[in-house]
């Protein structure tokens, strides 16, 4: 496949994979989808709805990407249908990326107490059992083994502000990183999730405060700095590999180190919230 | 036209693939120049960028044409 990303090692080479969830050159996914295609590897893209196709098209483009169509994960004829297409392409393949979330950006903001739960169960849907929903598809395809690979948050584990039922979602998400591990583990299909620090993507512009909470790892994490998509992309790299190939069920920090730090770092700024 | 002006013009011409004499400062950036919902989140993630400036969520629901976006960023930005 043609592109403009020159490839920097064979690392991922006879490769192939679906990621899913990419929304644009902020994305996450898209610095995940990179660091796979300069490592070698071959890629498919989802979109979710018109107003992604057009962005996921050039950016497919640009990679030398595969697109398979339209998937909205509440809808299981689309999950079967770009797998049925992915299938039709390739015949099989070795991982898969899940980058899908979802929560009404009013509950973003305030209390968790407060969360309906209409939005509770369609957050938990698309953020937390879409995993399952497309690891069952996944296995299917998975005839050689595999990797597939989930993105997680910090504030799954501890309360952070304004992630609210996102946080409920992303803990359920961990858990079934660990229970679907042990379902696919004798295939040799691999379930891991990359925790990152905060990023300021499309999805993050729903998060109340989101700049403070990105300040705040900026100025207390070990390395103090904030982590960029090509940070996730290039540790993505290592679980879509072999080279993680005794990994599974893990979750695994890709945070500059805030993870481990119990309290404010005494000589960092404060912070001061342009309100207007 | 002020330096910040042109700045935020040729963002939103390159964002949009517009033509540039339809970004003008009356323009809608949904009903005049085809931008869609995640269009508008973009693009204020584009100024805030460029301008190295904070733009709330308020003040960005506020910002439906090119002349908004420039009063902003010329009361706001550094």
């Amino acid at each position: 496949m043609a592109g403009n990303v020159a490839q920097i090692s064979s690392l991922m080479a006879g490769k192939r994979g679906v990621i899913m969830g990419l929304a644009n050159n902020k994305s996450i996914a898209w610095g995940i989808a990179k660091a796979a295609r300069q490592h070698g590897a071959e890629i498919a893209l989802t979109y979710q709805g018109d107003a992604l196709k057009k962005r996921v098209e050039p950016l497919a483009a640009e990679l030398g990407a595969a697109v398979v169509g339209h998937c909205d994960v509440t809808d299981a004829s689309t999950i079967d249908a770009v797998f049925a297409e992915v299938e039709k392409l390739w015949g099989k393949i070795d991982f898969l990326v899940h980058a899908i979330a979802f929560s009404d950006k009013d509950e973003l903001t305030g209390r968790y107490l407060d969360t309906s739960e209409a939005n509770f169960s369609k957050s938990m849907l698309i953020s937390c059992y879409s995993l399952t929903a497309i690891a069952q598809r996944a296995e299917k395809l998975m005839t050689d083994g595999g990797s597939i690979l989930t993105l997680t948050y910090y504030g799954a584990e501890k309360w952070m502000p304004h992630y609210n039922v996102m946080g409920v979602a992303k803990a359920a998400l961990e858990a079934s990183v660990r229970y679907l591990a042990a379902d696919l583990g004798p295939q040799r299909i691999r379930v891991n999730a990359i925790s990152a620090g905060p990023i300021k993507t499309l999805a993050a512009s729903g998060i109340g405060d989101f700049r403070y909470i990105l300040k705040w790892n900026e100025y207390n994490s070990p390395m103090r700095r904030s982590v960029t998509v090509e940070d996730v992309g290039e540790s993505a790299a290592y679980f879509l590999s072999d080279m993680s190939k005794g990994v599974t069920g893990e979750v695994h920090h890709v945070d500059a180190g805030y993870h481990v730090v119990g309290m404010k770092n005494p000589d960092a700024p404060d912070i001061v919230l342009n309100k207007e | 036209m002020s330096d910040i002006a042109e700045r935020v013009k040729k963002i939103v011409v390159e964002h949009l693939g517009v033509e540039a004499d339809k970004v003008v400062d009356n323009a809608n950036f949904i009903d005049d120049l085809g931008a869609d919902s995640l269009d508008t989140v973009e693009l204020v993630m584009a100024f805030e960028e460029e301008f190295n400036v904070e733009i709330p969520d308020d003040a960005a629901e506020t910002i439906v044409t090119v002349g908004d976006a420039i009063k902003f960023l010329e009361k706001n930005a550094a």
